[in-house]
C-alpha cells in the first residue's frame, strides 16, 4: 500500500511525542526494555507505579483501538520454539545493552548519543543478517 | 500526577506503534530484509519519532522536569563490549520473529499464544540478563 510510509510517519510522530512528554514532564526516558526490565529486576522499584502506569497505557490503548477498528494481525510465526529463542535473545540483549529500539533508537539517536547510535547500528545489522540467513539461506522463517 | 502522565505516554506510544504498523512482524522483518521485498516503513517511523524527541532534548539543559525532580539521564556513557554484544543478541531475536519490547507489550491482548509466549521468554531473558552482563565486564 502506498499510504504505509505516511502511517509510519504519523505513528512515529505519536511515539516521539510520547517520548518527549515523558522526558519533559516526568523527567524520564521512554525505553520499553528499561521500563519492563526495571520491574523485572526490582532495581526500578522506586518508580514502579509510574512504570506500571506506562505499561498499562501501552497495553490498554492498542487493545481499545483493536476493539473499535478491528484487530491488526501481528503475523507472528507459529513456530513457538523460534518465538521462545527470539524472546530470550531480545530479553537478554536489551538488558545487557541497556536499551532497545525505543531507548537507544528513538531516545538515544535524537540526542546524538554515541551509545545509542552504536547500539542501533549493531541491532539493525544483526537483525538484517539474521533475516538474510534464516530466510534466504536456511529457509526457516 | 506522574502516573497519570505515564499512562498517557504509554497510550500514545501504543497508538503510534499500532498506527505505524510496527506491531506487524512482517513489516519489521520486511524492513530488515534488504535482499527481499524491502519495506521502508520502519525508517519513516524512526524518523517521525526522532523529530519530536530531538526538539524535546533542546529543552532539557538548565531546566527541571515539569513534575519536579531531576532528569533521569543515562549515567553509563561508555561504548563497551556490553553495548555491542547485547545489541547483536537483541538484533538476532528481533530479526528472527520481528518483535521488539515495545510492540510485544502493545500487542499482548491480540497477539495470540505466540505473543504471550514471546513475552514470557523475554521477561525470563531480562531476569537472567545480569549474569550475562557480569560475564562481559
Amino acid at each position: 500500500m502506498n499510504t504505509d510510509w505516511m502511517m509510519g510517519l504519523i505513528g512515529g510522530g505519536l511515539i516521539g511525542t510520547a517520548g518527549a512528554i515523558f522526558l519533559l514532564v516526568n523527567g524520564r526516558i521512554m525505553g520499553a526494555s528499561g521500563i519492563l526490565g526495571g520491574l523485572v529486576h526490582r532495581s526500578g522499584m522506586t518508580s514502579a507505579a509510574e512504570k506500571l502506569s506506562l505499561i498499562a497505557g501501552l497495553i490498554i490503548v492498542p487493545a481499545l483501538m483493536t476493539l473499535a477498528f478491528g484487530v491488526k494481525p501481528t503475523f507472528l510465526t507459529d513456530n513457538l520454539i523460534l518465538v521462545v529463542i527470539a524472546g530470550l535473545f531480545v530479553g537478554i540483549g536489551t538488558r545487557v545493552a541497556n536499551g532497545c529500539t525505543s531507548g537507544h533508537g528513538v531516545c538515544g539517536i535524537s540526542r546524538l548519543s554515541l551509545r545509542g547510535i552504536v547500539a542501533t547500528v549493531f541491532y539493525i545489522g544483526a537483525g538484517g543478517l539474521t533475516v538474510v540467513l534464516f530466510k534466504h539461506v536456511l529457509g526457516l522463517i | 500526577m506522574r502516573n497519570f502522565y505515564a499512562f498517557i505516554v504509554g497510550g500514545l506510544f501504543g497508538a503510534g506503534l499500532l498506527i505505524s504498523g510496527m506491531t506487524n512482524t512482517l513489516k519489521v522483518q520486511g524492513w530488515l530484509d534488504i535482499f527481499g521485498e524491502w519495506d521502508p516503513t520502519l525508517a519513516f517511523v524512526m524518523g517521525g519519532a526522532i523529530i519530536p524527541m530531538a526538539i524535546a532534548w533542546r529543552f532539557v539543559t538548565g531546566r527541571k522536569p515539569v513534575l519536579g525532580g531531576e532528569f533521569d539521564m543515562p549515567t553509563d556513557t561508555a561504548v563497551d563490549r556490553r553495548i555491542v554484544v547485547g545489541s547483536v543478541m537483541f538484533g538476532i531475536g528481533w530479526g528472527l520473529v520481528g518483535l521488539c519490547p515495545g510492540p510485544a507489550i502493545a500487542s499482548i491482548t491480540f497477539g495470540g499464544i505466540g505473543g504471550l509466549t514471546f513475552m514470557v521468554a523475554m521477561i525470563l531473558g531480562m531476569y537472567i540478563a545480569p549474569k550475562f552482563r557480569t560475564a562481559l565486564e
